[in-house]
């Protein structure tokens, strides 16, 4: 981890509250899909953790939900405005556990870290399945990235509006898988950990500082307290507490 | 001088109880660790001494999340002294942070029974490593002890006679500013033996889940630190510097060099920098780094000769 300055490049809307942002710098540490930045904000004491999209050399990219006052002043920013980012943050997920028929289920703005997962297994040969849930199709984060690596992504709706149905959940019934990789609010996290054999799910909280120094996202896992900003923020299945 | 050795000629030298530093600049307990995630980022022993997190008899998980709020111009933190016991501390946190910083630490040690203060400082009392105990009396985030020792001058008191009965090393009090007049706690613990006084833990602070319509930490309330709380740290060293003559750790808010010279003209022999390390990793390395500048600016020769230069 380190602190770097980074330089906005692009920041546009992909959906009514959703943005994209594209920033530059180096970014060479960044080591696993499901890692975190976390970010600074002028006027602003905390700084705000956001995961990983895609990264290559030189740059990284966020998908962030305009929910609050940070991440609306976020959504104002233009580019060539520099942000002091402290990155790579977070364990990742860990795709060599990943099998040949891997599932990756999302929830919302949970999604990004699964499409890095995508990318990095689909370079080691597997193309994993992929199942979305938002409550609207006008909620839908942006599919193509997925379609480019020759996924189509299983879409459920929490109103019908599009696809299955239902929550991410229902889309996974209708997939066949014996490994799951999973982010997203946490009724969805455990909704999806009573449907997977095995797998890893990625854990949000409240955090101080995002890297491991004030014990103020500590959680209980079956080996002992783990700080989910560091240990985590992806836990085993086989050590989840709930 | 970045890597100030403690002669005459280095004008950031201080001391506290015989103890010197080569600056006045230590992490305060809780927001360092034990070091080893700053450690990767610089060398830490620039640092003046560190004060590592809360240490208590037992191994504590702490409270329930969320722990953390934001507030402007600071924070609510409810962690409640998570640690792993004295023993592990001893055992394996220590051993570690040996490798990493050289010079003597501040630890800092918490209890809910006087017996539990004066084990845990005892153990702690016969490392080589600990320069000072700075026994905390104040944390808000505890139910049945911790900041109930600290709310009453006779607790205060006790608290100090029996922690300096079974040590030999200097010990400091760490106050919380949650009482109508700290300077008499202050005076309390100097007449019952105490060799300094560290203030200011955080202040009893609350946000509510606008959502949920609830208090938004699991706790409940939180203790508040950051930049809010300066001018309340200020004003309450300079008021403990004027009635008691024992040396103090000044803390809460600081974040610049300049917020170390402004605590120290209170009457702070040397400060702790807490929650600024939580936002900037560097926070500690960049203040040493900037007292040199703050200093000419304020024609300041010795950092030393500023101690409570605004009393
Ligand atoms: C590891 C991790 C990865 C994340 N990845 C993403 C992502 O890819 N995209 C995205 O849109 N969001 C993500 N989040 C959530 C994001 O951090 C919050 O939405 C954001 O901090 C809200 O800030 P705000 O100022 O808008 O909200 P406010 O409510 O005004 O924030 C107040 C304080 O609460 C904290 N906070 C509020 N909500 C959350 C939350 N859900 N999780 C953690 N802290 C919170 C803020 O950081 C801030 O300190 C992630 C969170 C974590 C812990
Ligand atoms: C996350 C966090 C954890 C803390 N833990 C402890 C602790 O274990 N023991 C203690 O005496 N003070 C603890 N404190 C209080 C700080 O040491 C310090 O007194 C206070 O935060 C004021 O300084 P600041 O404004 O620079 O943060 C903690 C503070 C924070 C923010
Ligand atoms: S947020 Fe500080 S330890 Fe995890």
């Amino acid at each position: 981890m380190d602190r770097q300055l980074l330089t906005i490049e692009a920041n546009t809307p992909v959906t009514a509250d959703t943005w994209h942002m594209k920033l530059t710098g180096d970014c060479a540490a960044i080591s696993a899909p499901g890692q975190f930045i976390n970010i600074r904000l002028d006027g602003f004491f905390l700084r705000r953790p956001i995961s990983i999209y895609d990264h290559e050399d030189g740059w990284v990219s966020i998908l962030y939900k305009a929910l609050g006052q940070g991440t609306r002043a976020m959504s104002e920013m233009t580019p060539g405005q520099t942000l002091d980012v402290l990155l790579p943050l977070g364990n990742g997920f860990d795709v060599s556990l990943c099998t040949p028929h891997t599932l990756l289920a999302a929830g919302g703005i949970g999604m990004p870290p699964m499409y890095g997962i995508a990318k990095e297994l689909c370079s080691r040969g597997i193309t994993p399945q992929v199942a979305l849930g938002f409550n609207t199709e006008e909620d839908i984060l942006p599919l193509q990235p997925f379609r480019d690596l020759g996924i189509e992504p299983v879409i459920a709706t929490a109103d019908g509006s599009f696809g299955v149905k239902g929550f991410v959940t229902d889309a996974m019934e209708t997939l066949d898988y014996d490994y799951v990789c999973t982010c997203g609010p946490e009724a969805m996290l455990k909704a999806v950990y009573e449907h997977m054999p095995d797998g890893q799910l990625s854990f949000e909280e409240r955090m101080g500082c995002g890297f491991g120094a004030c014990m103020g996202c500590s959680c209980r896992t079956k080996y002992g307290t783990k700080r989910i900003c560091t240990d985590g923020p992806i836990l085993m299945k086989d050590e989840v507490i709930w | 001088m970045p890597n100030g050795s403690n002669t005459k000629q280095n004008p950031l030298a201080t001391e506290l109880c015989g103890l010197k530093l080569d600056n006045p600049v230590i992490p305060a307990s809780g927001t360092f660790g034990y070091g080893q995630e700053f450690a990767k980022l610089y060398d830490i022993n620039i640092l003046g001494s560190i004060s590592f997190k809360g240490t208590t008899l037992h191994e504590r998980y702490g409270n329930p999340l969320p722990r953390i709020a934001e507030t402007p111009s600071g924070m609510l933190n409810a962690v409640g002294l998570q640690n792993p016991g004295v023993d592990h501390v001893i055992a394996h946190e220590l051993p570690e942070f040996k490798k990493i910083y050289h010079k003597p630490l501040v630890a800092n040690i918490s209890g809910f029974s006087i017996d539990e203060y004066t084990e845990t400082a005892e153990k702690l009392d016969a490392e080589d490593q600990v320069g000072i105990l700075e026994i905390n009396i104040s944390c808000p985030n505890v139910h049945n002890g911790g900041m109930s020792f600290g709310t009453s001058p006779e607790a205060a008191a006790e608290v100090t006679a029996a922690v300096k009965k079974v040590t030999h090393k200097p010990v400091f009090m760490k106050l919380t500013p949650n009482v109508t007049d700290i300077t008499e706690i202050a005076k309390a613990c100097e007449d019952a033996g105490a060799d300094g006084i560290s203030m200011i833990n955080t202040l009893l602070g609350m946000r509510i889940d606008k959502k949920k319509r609830t208090p938004l930490l699991a706790n409940q309330t939180g203790g508040l630190s950051g930049p809010a709380v300066f001018p309340v740290a200020v004003r309450m060293v300079w008021q403990t510097a004027r009635a008691v003559k024992i040396p103090i750790i000044g803390m809460g808010g600081i974040s610049s060099a300049d917020d170390v010279i402004e605590m120290m003209m209170a009457g702070a022999s040397a400060v702790e920098v807490g929650a600024a390390n939580l936002v900037n990793p560097y926070a500690c390395k960049e203040i040493i780094e900037d007292l040199p500048r703050a200093m000419k600016e304020l024609n300041i020769d010795r950092l030393a000769d500023i101690i409570g230069a605004a009393l």
